[in-house]
């Protein structure tokens, strides 16, 4: 049997969504085309990624050591307050649902459009709204209250810039619960024929659940900061007990979102590499009804769980008791991820393409954040770890190994849809595996730190910490590589990478059947599906014999 | 022709809720002024849960959406009560007042 594929002899589509509006900047600026939106937001979200990475940048040299290097205590305080506002409102939350999210769900659902393109166009502004009152904070004294706003240091005590960050985030929130509405609205409503909920993509179910949680969440963490930019303002008593008030309350009410807001940033990674490894393992999804289910589940169970960021803080021992057990609880779902994806693997002709590279990635620093996710959940370990460097490891693998892996794969493998070019193999190979070499020497030296005592927000450390603290700066150095390799890379392709043709991988999806880049209106003519998700036994259109290796569209690069 | 037919509500009933609301944000100006011990907070949720409701009802329409619109609605404010209630589990059982419940229960033992 003929296991090679046909040679791929591409010629660009004459008149694609890149081209066909015009390249004038009015077109761009009042677009309603769902893929031109998640360019508009690809470059806001790195402007903020940048923006955040040069902070974490300087934290990293602030500590070589012990008693710091770079900057006084107070700007050290504003440096780890501006990252994690930077970094988790303004480029984890949007990153993957408002770029891929934005330019594939239509796409892999046979749509034209998401069910509300102009409301799409006005999320992107309020984002925009959003991200300028939190630039004016950070550049009119900054905040330093860290990114959790814990009350009453910002309602009362603070002398930095708290009110213009709270509304920021206040308004920002209104266009992550557009963007959930826009994405349940469209899901439910303009699949193509054929398309059954059981046939969506995985990436589909991610988003739907995401978008569950953005509604259901969003509203209550914008309220909460209103309520503390109102206690600072106005002296309303919310917080403030020697006005009535209870700052504990803020904290529930604020890891209410803020907890699940957590599996807003990884719920789309893991859709995206759910869609990754069927593609280069060559083989269907192992249990596809389970892993969307899991979203679900993941979806409602991070609901369920805040009160473990509280163990400390004297909330009721029977409620942390209640907190501990349901945030278990919550790695159910993501362990039926895991083992699902791994599964999949099992007998697979596996190709290590750099989308794989950052796929594998992901699955393994998403189990040593899941894994040491549960450590924090238990009350006893976590009064020793509370507060400490484990607790930031932990969540780095979560948010960076895992989100971010999760988006740079995603970037990749879709790559050559969004712009038609493939990028340059040999360098998104070295990019993944300095990108996660880097990672794990900047974050696993944090988790001994923590684990030894050292605390987190911090200016200094004992003489004791200082091998572990070099060593983390070590990798944040190797790591910032990691990420400007690609971002140069993908840039040059654009222009110069070889044309990619519609489908290079090959993959199942219904975007892979239309242009690269897309039309205007995504496809020619509306499909209509009559094939079950991920079937790569059974697509002889794919031009690959059952369990055929993989060709890459770069192998004759 | 559009899919479904918006429901026309006369200006009266619009206006109506209208009073309503004044109404009640009045009595809740009243109430504020006044001491009801422990009921303070139930007399204040009480005003501003019926004030909400009527504006989900009519305002929004909720009373003639379809079954599906109401069944969001639904869904949002069982979210509601998931965070009331795991919130409360905290206060509730907080430790000064779950001793006050155990020595009570000892005293009435012995």
């Amino acid at each position: 049997m003929n296991n090679t594929p046909p040679t791929p002899s591409y010629e660009p589509p004459r008149d694609h969504y890149l081209i066909s509006a015009g390249g004038h900047i009015r077109s761009w600026l009042l677009t309603t085309d769902h893929k031109r939106i998640a360019l508009l937001y690809l470059i806001s979200v790195t402007v903020f990624f940048f923006i955040g990475g040069v902070f974490a940048t300087m934290i990293r040299i602030h500590l070589l050591t012990p008693d710091g290097v770079l900057v006084t205590p107070e700007t050290y305080n504003k440096l780890f307050t501006m990252h994690g506002v930077a970094m988790i409102f303004f480029f984890l939350i949007p990153s993957i649902p408002a770029v891929l999210g934005n330019f594939l769900i239509p796409m892999m659902i046979g749509a034209k459009d998401l069910a509300f393109p102009k409301i799409n166009l006005l999320s992107w502004y309020i984002y925009l709204i959003g991200g300028s009152f939190v630039l004016y904070s950070f550049s009119t004294g900054g905040l330093d209250t860290g990114w959790t706003f814990y009350t009453p240091l910002s309602s009362i005590y603070s002398n930095s810039a708290v009110t213009p960050a709270v509304l920021g985030i206040f308004i920002n929130g209104f266009s992550s619960i557009l963007t959930g509405l826009n994405f349940i609205v469209t899901i439910h409503t303009m699949r193509a024929p054929g398309m059954t909920w059981f046939r969506l993509p995985l990436f589909v179910w991610s988003h739907y659940a995401t978008s569950l949680v953005m509604i259901l969440g969003t509203p209550v963490v914008a309220i909460t900061l209103l309520l503390a930019g109102l206690e600072r303002m106005f002296h309303l008593g919310f917080f403030n007990p020697a006005m009535g008030g209870d700052p504990i309350l803020f904290q529930h009410l604020f890891w209410f979102y803020s907890h699940p807001a957590v599996y807003i940033m990884v719920l789309p990674a893991m859709g995206v590499v759910s869609e990754i490894i069927p593609t280069f393992a060559r083989k269907p999804i192992f249990g596809y009804s389970f892993i969307a289910a899991s979203s679900i589940a993941i979806a409602v169970i991070g609901f369920l769980v805040w009160a473990h960021h509280m163990f400390v803080t004297g909330e009721s021992t029977y409620a942390a008791l209640t907190f501990s057990f349901l945030s278990y609880l919550v790695a159910i779902p993501s362990a039926v991820k895991v083992f699902n994806w791994t599964a999949t693997l099992y007998k697979g002709s596996i190709s290590w393409d750099a989308p794989m590279l950052y796929a594998l990635g992901f699955i393994g620093l998403f189990t040593i954040g899941g894994l040491t996710g549960l450590f924090l959940a238990c009350l006893g370990l976590d009064i020793h770890i509370h507060d400490t460097y484990f607790v930031i490891a932990h969540f780095h693998y979560i948010m960076v190994g895992g989100a971010v892996m999760g988006y740079v794969g995603g970037l990749h493998y879709w790559w050559p849809k969004i712009t038609g070019r493939l990028y340059p193999e040999a360098l998104s190979h070295f990019a993944a595996i300095v990108l996660f070499l880097g990672f794990n020497l900047t974050f696993f030296p944090q988790f001994i730190l923590g684990y030894l005592g050292m605390p987190r927000r911090y200016h200094s450390y004992p003489p004791e910490f200082q091998v572990l603290n070099v060593l983390s700066t070590a990798g944040a150095s190797i790591l910032a590589l990691g990420y400007l390799l690609p971002m140069a890379y993908l840039s040059w392709s654009m222009r110069y990478g070889k044309v990619a043709g519609p489908n290079p991988w090959p993959a199942t999806g219904l975007e892979w059947k239309t242009d690269s880049p897309p039309p205007t209106e995504n496809f020619h003519v509306t499909p209509v599906v009559d094939w079950e998700p991920y079937d790569y036994r059974n697509r002889p259109d794919l031009g690959l014999a059952a369990g055929a290796p993989l060709a890459p569209a770069h192998s004759d690069d | 022709m559009p899919e479904h037919s918006e429901h026309v509500v006369s200006p009266k009933i619009y206006l109506s809720i209208f009073l309503a609301l004044i109404l009640g944000t009045g009595l809740t100006t009243w109430a504020a002024f006044r001491n009801f011990g422990p009921f303070n907070i139930v007399i204040a949720l009480a005003i501003a849960t019926a004030k909400a409701t009527l504006v989900v009802l009519f305002f929004m329409h909720a009373r003639y959406g379809e079954r599906r619109t109401r069944l969001v609605i639904v869904c949002a404010l069982f979210w509601l009560a998931i965070m009331l209630a795991l919130t409360l589990s905290d206060y509730q059982t907080r430790q000064p007042r779950m001793s006050r419940l155990l020595s009570r229960a000892a005293h009435y033992a012995a």
